[in-house]
């Protein structure tokens, strides 16, 4: 099977903890005509990260680099929810019963219905196990 | 009024110099003849004993610096072999290496014997109990006080650093009628005892307080005494010198170097030259009796000034007023030493951070807080939270562990501090002294 297809590069940005911070990535990201499509920030005592998936991961990875950002690709997965009760639920247990780890995640208004990303400890195998259950992952090409 | 050595506290003015001038030729001679170091300097300067024939002589003489103790590590300056040892002392070095102090009994005695002047000078004597609340180890200033609160008879309480409640509950319940610390220790005592709902000013028998390790200031002295109901008295000295050594009288005008054991200059940083009488400069010493690690000309690196007038106390030995401040950057953090080149060593052999870095220092409550802002190298940064809190932890254990003081670490973005040509200015202090 080929599970290349569903793993998203995701762009990660370490940025310090105070005001302006999210505006500047914002900024340069529209100048570079990038199209920010979800994102998160996981913040720590004093500093955050930034995740997001956009239209162009190379282009933002340039662009924030050269302005002295520490920028890193990260892979994660994009499970298409369904909208009812219950449905994260099943995600999450396909998941848990498999052992494998959800990382972090964070979800986002995708074009039909709500869109959850997972950055997971095995990705190979957290895709085979969501489309066998049935569940929707999206391409990369959905993204970028 | 009570003098420990009545002889030496009340010798004319006149009689002082000449004692001094006997003790430093003395010295300038052994030194000569029996040290490498000394010897070579002093050819150097192309300066014999001979040429010393009044006490404004030692003008001629070589100065020392922290430096020379660094290159000389650890022992190569001392003028007494191991055996003539009965302890050594070690202060946290400026780039890792630490300064290590040597004494002879003689040493011990001539340290112990100071305090014991300036703890008498100030109203205390035998039936007193003196809490020495300054950390004892590797750090002088707790065995230091404990010699000299034993040598004139008071009850020692060696509660060291830390556990402050329990320090409460033992002044109080061993009736403490003074205690040694760092100022901003005893500010945080204070503020602990208040908690537990302890009036320090009418629950305990404390009167006086012998504050010294760092720097603090008249309106702190002021505040305290009013707060806590003591007379607090300011303490001078560094582990080189011995370890603290010279207290205020009950006057609180200046700390009185007693002219047998050390006599104190006061020169222009720049030029090495004597500043006009009265006016402030770099403080240098010369410690005319000591044995192991004997000190000439040494610069401190403390500005301040001298007052040669006998004091209304009846001591005739010069009084240092105040330190004003440092010549160099070292910063003093809950009293222990630090030097912004050993940050910058420390952060150098981490590889995830780069090296340059801010220390901004603050006062929260009575203790200063050191945080030390780091850049995150490129190849270290990691999407994971954990990983980069990982990071933190580690620079705040290496630089904990080099530095003997608690830090704490932030991260910042690579190239987002502050880039600097020449002298830089790596260091934020907000304490209000």
């Amino acid at each position: 099977m080929d599970t290349k297809k569903y793993v998203i590069k995701q762009i990660s940005i370490f940025s310090e903890n105070r005001p302006g911070r999210l505006a500047s990535v914002a900024h340069a990201l529209g100048e570079e005509k990038i199209n920010i499509l979800a994102f998160s920030i996981a913040e720590a005592n004093g500093f955050g990260v930034i995740r997001a998936l956009v239209d162009h991961p190379e282009k933002a990875h340039k662009k924030l680099s050269s302005m002295g950002y520490n920028v890193a690709f990260t892979d994660v997965i994009a499970v298409q929810m369904k909208d009812h009760p219950g449905g994260l639920y099943e995600i999450a247990k396909v998941l848990g019963d498999a052992g494998i780890n959800i990382e972090y995640s964070y979800a986002y208004s995708g074009k039909k219905a709500a869109v959850l990303i997972l950055r997971v400890d095995q990705v190979e195998d957290a895709i085979g196990k969501i489309l066998s259950s049935g569940a929707t992952l999206l391409e990369h090409t959905v993204f970028h | 009024m009570q003098y420990w050595d009545p002889r030496i506290e009340e010798m004319p003015k006149a009689d002082l110099q000449k004692m001094q001038y006997k003790l430093l030729k003395s010295l300038v001679c052994r030194l000569y003849s029996f040290s490498h170091f000394y010897h070579d300097r002093m050819k150097a300067q192309k300066v014999h004993p001979d040429d010393i024939r009044e006490i404004s002589d030692i003008r001629k003489l070589p100065f020392m610096f922290k430096q020379d103790l660094r290159d000389n590590y650890p022992n190569r300056i001392f003028t007494a072999t191991q055996e003539e040892l009965v302890r050594y002392h070690v202060s946290s070095g400026t780039t890792g290496k630490p300064t290590v102090v040597g004494y002879t009994q003689k040493d011990i005695d001539m340290w112990s014997t100071s305090i014991a002047r300036g703890l008498t000078a100030i109203g205390l004597g035998r039936g007193d109990v003196i809490q020495v609340s300054y950390g004892y180890g590797l750090f002088t200033g707790g065995l230091g006080m404990h010699y000299g609160a034993e040598r004139i008879g008071a009850t020692v309480l060696p509660t060291s650093v830390g556990n402050t409640e329990r320090q409460v509950e033992l002044m109080q319940d061993l009736e403490v009628t003074a205690i040694a610390c760092t100022p901003s220790y005893l500010l945080h005592i204070g503020e602990v005892a208040e908690k537990m709902g302890i009036d320090i000013k009418k629950d305990t028998h404390l009167k006086a307080g012998i504050l010294g390790a760092e720097p603090w200031t008249e309106n702190m002295r002021t505040r305290m005494e009013k707060w806590l109901g003591i007379k607090a008295y300011d303490i001078y000295g560094t582990s080189e010198l011995s370890g603290p050594m010279f207290t205020e009288c009950a006057e609180q005008n200046g700390f009185h170097i007693w002219s047998d054991i050390a006599l104190v200059e006061v020169i222009d940083p720049k030029t090495g030259e004597p500043v006009e009488p009265g006016e402030k400069g770099e403080l240098t010493l010369t410690m005319l009796q000591k044995e192991a690690l004997p000190m000439i000309r040494y610069r401190i690196g403390d500005i301040s000034s001298v007052d040669e007038e006998v004091c209304p106390c009846g001591r005739t030995s010069p009084r240092i007023k105040r330190i004003q401040g440092r010549v160099d950057d070292m910063l003093i953090i809950r009293g222990i030493n630090v030097f912004p080149s050993q940050v910058e060593y420390t952060l150098m052999t981490i590889p995830e951070v780069g090296q340059h870095f801010q220390i901004v220092v603050e006062r929260k409550g009575a203790l200063d807080d050191m945080l030390v802002r780091v850049e995150l190298t490129k190849d270290a940064f990691s999407d994971k939270i954990t990983d980069l809190m990982q990071i933190r932890q580690n620079v705040e254990h290496r630089l904990r562990n080099a530095l003997n003081v608690a830090v704490d670490v932030e991260l910042v973005e690579p190239g987002s501090l502050p880039r600097f040509e020449g002298k830089s200015k790596k260091v934020i202090d907000k304490r209000a002294l």
